[in-house]
């Protein structure tokens, strides 16, 4: 296996992708049943493997993917119309040439088992016999039709503008005078020919000669640009509505513009269309405006209600949005240029991570010589290793969105298995992680959206009985809150009862019959093991293990785990976790003369104690901020319970929040930010209570890593709860 | 007044004495809606006092020529004034209004 010859390895990685990139093209086309890209992205992944696999001399694979090719080509040439059945089908294949390729590739030479053989055989077969119907043809031609008749009306205008003016029936009384616009006009080039309609115009008896009922349309030869011409009508704007269609030399010299853009950035269409000065940025907030107005169900995009307006030519538009999905690519391409061993980026950050502690080796050293003279230096130093840092810890980072667009075919796949209908929505795709924290969240999440998909959402006759609409959301969100990420996995199912949790709690000895529990910390007792609500387990869920795996797993990454419902409205679950594993921004504080630090991005502010004014109430146990009820932890005593402690002259409250909970930690000193590499504790402190790490100051000492939300919730517990309820 | 005019077997001759623009719109609109009666067979307009034309007059001579179509009289334009000239030319409306446009010598010399 390891002889894998160097070949090979790019073989597998390029299937890899492309297989991928069929996928999603496949789920797109789902809902976008016509869209050329996808079905040639598909056509691209069948083809190319097949090319490289003939090259191998993978017989089978050659075989297999000639069959879908061919169907393929088929569809993209319009002889056979996609529907959800070819869509299966294709799924199958796209898992079938990975089981095949998986296979030729362990076992070069022999041949295909009986089972894939058939898989194949049976797959063809549906490919190529059931539909052959020639049912795309006649839309298609219909379509050319349509598209030719557009195009006489644009060539029409042959070389010349085509201003059109709809006078509003006020714009006389207000002063404007629409011959002298055409006057001025005039001054710009020639006027070839002038339409005058009055559409609305009345029999003469009910005419009020003071009203408008002039409608322009000229056709116009001027070499001016369109912002010249449009700023003619700068004054009528409020009493005329102005499109300005430019000629179709125009159109030429847009189109070449357009392909001279630089490709560097992507741009949105508006932009672009700017930018050649095919549309002024009045026509352009116009449109915006108008979308914006449009019903929010059915918002057209932009190039849409441009040719709907006959702003600009159907060519103009096309060609700018293939030129922004060129640029798209482009970047894309670019983006995932080089491949790096993941190994290799981790070793790199270790070792920013030892230059990290050993620049503040340096600095204190600096400070105790008191070496003025190399203090700028090592400033200077310390702030490129910063930079180093963050570049190094941002070469790991990775945007979620890649894992949450697989989710696509869970949902498709286990929607229809189940009989239920369940889109997926994303949003917050682009939020960016550590790459080895999203490889570790995958298996949580797949289970949390099975789990959404099998309890949560019922079957469309339900949703029907209950009043919601017989497709079921499920939505994945993430973004970052306090240099920690948050995902969000909600769905619009009918939600957790909590009498039935606390009945099977009761049952499983989880909870005592008389306990009083919050509503939220009902509906967190599903992820404590053995505890499920379903009364079938089903082959995706329902077992009652997982939820407490969910949990364990994402508590491993120093995250955390919540679940929010109502009763047959949804349920979300919220997952926070840290960005990064490896290097955080710390703040480090000193109890007991110990040092300890806590998080940067969650410490809200330092606040100086002098007992009298910041009344501590050590019975209650609550510090009182500012007149707000905030519960403390002397983390001296906390962590050192035995020892008598010795009060020092002044202590410091830092004031540290955790999502919606803060509280306050007291300390005997503040020492200040320090750049934190964490080092994981050995198994024997794993258990440690409020201790999430280590790490390794400049000094050489050891500092401890506070789990912030574990002693949050440790101070919570200490107030009294007549005072809690105010808390919450 | 803005017009006197004419009477000669249903064939009306109307001279426009004024300008025709928003000011007088009302008025003038007034006037020629009373030639717009089935006794008339020909409307013939001499403009050649129309010092000044803008939009609403424009919009006067178009729907009255769109009425005589509507109720079949002929509505005839003569005598262009220089002012009536240039609007039609500006705006290709000679072809439309079909009449003769007698250009006056001292055309765009003054």
């Amino acid at each position: 296996m390891s002889e894998i010859n160097p070949a090979l390895e790019t073989f597998s990685q390029e299937v890899d992708e492309l297989l991928t990139a069929m996928e999603d093209a496949l789920l797109v086309l789902e809902t976008t049943p016509d869209d050329a890209d996808c079905i040639n992205s598909i056509f691209r992944a069948m083809h190319t493997i097949k090319g490289s696999s003939g090259l191998f001399g993978f017989d089978d694979v050659v075989a297999f993917t000639h069959e879908a090719e061919t169907v393929l080509d088929k569809v993209r040439n319009g002889e056979r119309a996609i529907d959800a059945e070819l869509i299966s089908v294709l799924l199958a294949c796209k898992d079938h040439t990975a089981q095949i390729i998986q296979h030729t590739f362990f076992n070069e030479g022999e041949p295909l088992p009986e089972e894939l053989q058939q898989q194949g055989q049976a797959l063809i077969a549906q490919l190529t016999g059931s539909s052959l119907v020639v049912g795309g043809m006649p839309t298609i031609q219909q379509e050319k039709a349509d598209h030719f008749e557009v195009d006489v009306n644009t060539t029409d205008s042959s070389d010349n503008w085509v201003i059109s003016l709809a006078f509003e029936p006020d714009a006389l009384r207000n002063g404007m005078d629409p011959l002298s616009f055409i006057r001025y006009l005039q001054t710009l080039g020639k006027i070839i020919e002038v339409v005058i309609t009055m559409p609305t115009l009345p029999r003469i008896e009910e005419m009020d000669p003071e009203s408008c009922y002039l409608n322009f349309k000229i056709v116009f030869n001027s070499s001016a640009d369109k912002k010249t011409i449009e700023d003619v009508f700068e004054f009528a704007e409020d009493d005329c509505d102005i499109t300005i269609l430019p000629p179709n030399s125009r159109q030429e010299h847009y189109l070449q513009l357009l392909a001279d853009l630089p490709e560097d950035q992507l741009k949105r269409l508006g932009e672009m269309l700017i930018e050649i000065g095919a549309l002024t940025e009045k026509e352009v907030a116009n449109i915006l405006n108008e979308q914006r107005d449009e019903d929010k169900e059915e918002t057209k995009p932009l190039g849409e209600m441009l040719l709907e307006k006959n702003i600009l030519q159907q060519p103009v538009i096309e060609q700018a949005l293939k030129k922004q999905e060129a640029v798209k690519q482009k970047i894309n391409k670019e983006s995932n240029y080089i491949r790096v061993d993941a190994a290799k980026l981790g070793y790199l950050i270790n070792l920013v991570g030892e230059l990290v502690i050993s620049g503040a080796a340096m600095r204190l050293m600096v400070d105790k010589h008191g070496l003025s003279d190399v203090d700028d230096v090592a400033s200077t130093m310390s702030h490129l290793v910063e930079d180093i840092r963050d570049t190094a810890l941002q070469l790991r980072m990775v945007q979620i969105g890649e894992t949450f667009t697989r989710f696509q075919r869970v949902v498709h796949d286990v929607s229809k298995e189940l009989g239920k209908q369940i889109q997926l929505q994303i949003t917050g795709g682009e939020s960016e992680l550590d790459k080895t924290v999203v490889e570790k969240i995958n298996d949580p999440l797949t289970h949390l959206v099975r789990n959404s998909l099998d309890h949560g959402i019922e079957t469309p006759a339900e949703r029907m009985r209950a009043g919601k609409p017989e497709k079921g959301t499920i939505q994945l969100n993430a973004y970052h809150d306090s240099g920690r990420i948050v995902i969000q996995i909600s769905d619009d199912g009918k939600g957790l009862d909590s009498e039935r949790i606390v009945a099977k709690a009761i049952a499983k000895g989880l909870i005592k019959p008389d306990q009083v529990l919050s509503q939220s910390e009902i509906y967190n007792l599903i992820f404590e093991p053995g505890l499920s609500t379903k009364e079938e387990a089903s082959n995706l869920s329902g077992r009652g293990v997982g939820m407490d795996v969910v949990r364990r797993n994402i508590e491993a990454l120093r995250g955390s785990v919540s679940v929010d419902s109502e009763l047959g409205q949804g349920t979300t679950v919220t997952i926070h976790l840290p960005l990064t594993l490896a290097i955080i921004d710390g703040f480090m504080v000193e109890a007991q003369n110990e040092r300890y630090i806590i998080p940067l991005s969650m410490v809200e502010e330092c606040v100086e104690m002098s007992s009298e004014e910041w009344q501590i109430d050590e019975v209650q146990h609550y510090v009182n901020l500012r007149g707000q009820v905030l519960p403390y932890l002397r983390l001296g005593d906390f962590f050192h319970n035995n020892k008598k402690h010795t009060r020092v002259q002044r202590e410091s409250l830092v004031v540290v929040r955790f999502g919606e909970t803060k509280a306050g930690f007291v300390v005997d000193e503040l020492h200040g930010e320090n750049q934190t590499v964490i080092k994981p504790l050995g198994k024997l402190f794993e258990n440690l209570n409020g201790i999430g790490g280590a790490t390794v100051l400049g000094s050489g000492d050891v500092a401890l890593i506070l789990d912030v939300q574990g002693l949050i919730q440790h101070a919570k517990k200490r107030v009294n709860p007549a005072l809690a309820l105010s808390l919450a | 007044m803005t017009a006197k005019a004419k009477k000669n077997d249903g064939v009306m001759c109307l001279s426009i004495m004024d300008d025709m623009t928003i000011y007088n719109a009302h008025s003038l609109k007034e006037t020629l809606l009373g030639y717009c009666v089935p006794s008339t067979q020909e409307l013939q307009l001499d403009l050649s006092a129309v010092a000044e034309i803008d939009s609403a007059g424009l919009q006067l001579l178009l729907s009255l020529k769109a009425e005589a179509l509507k109720r079949g009289f002929t509505l005839r334009l003569l005598r262009h004034s220089e002012a009536v000239i240039e609007v039609f030319e500006l705006l290709k409306l000679g072809t439309y209004f079909g009449d003769p446009i007698v250009f006056p010598a001292n055309w765009k010399k003054s």
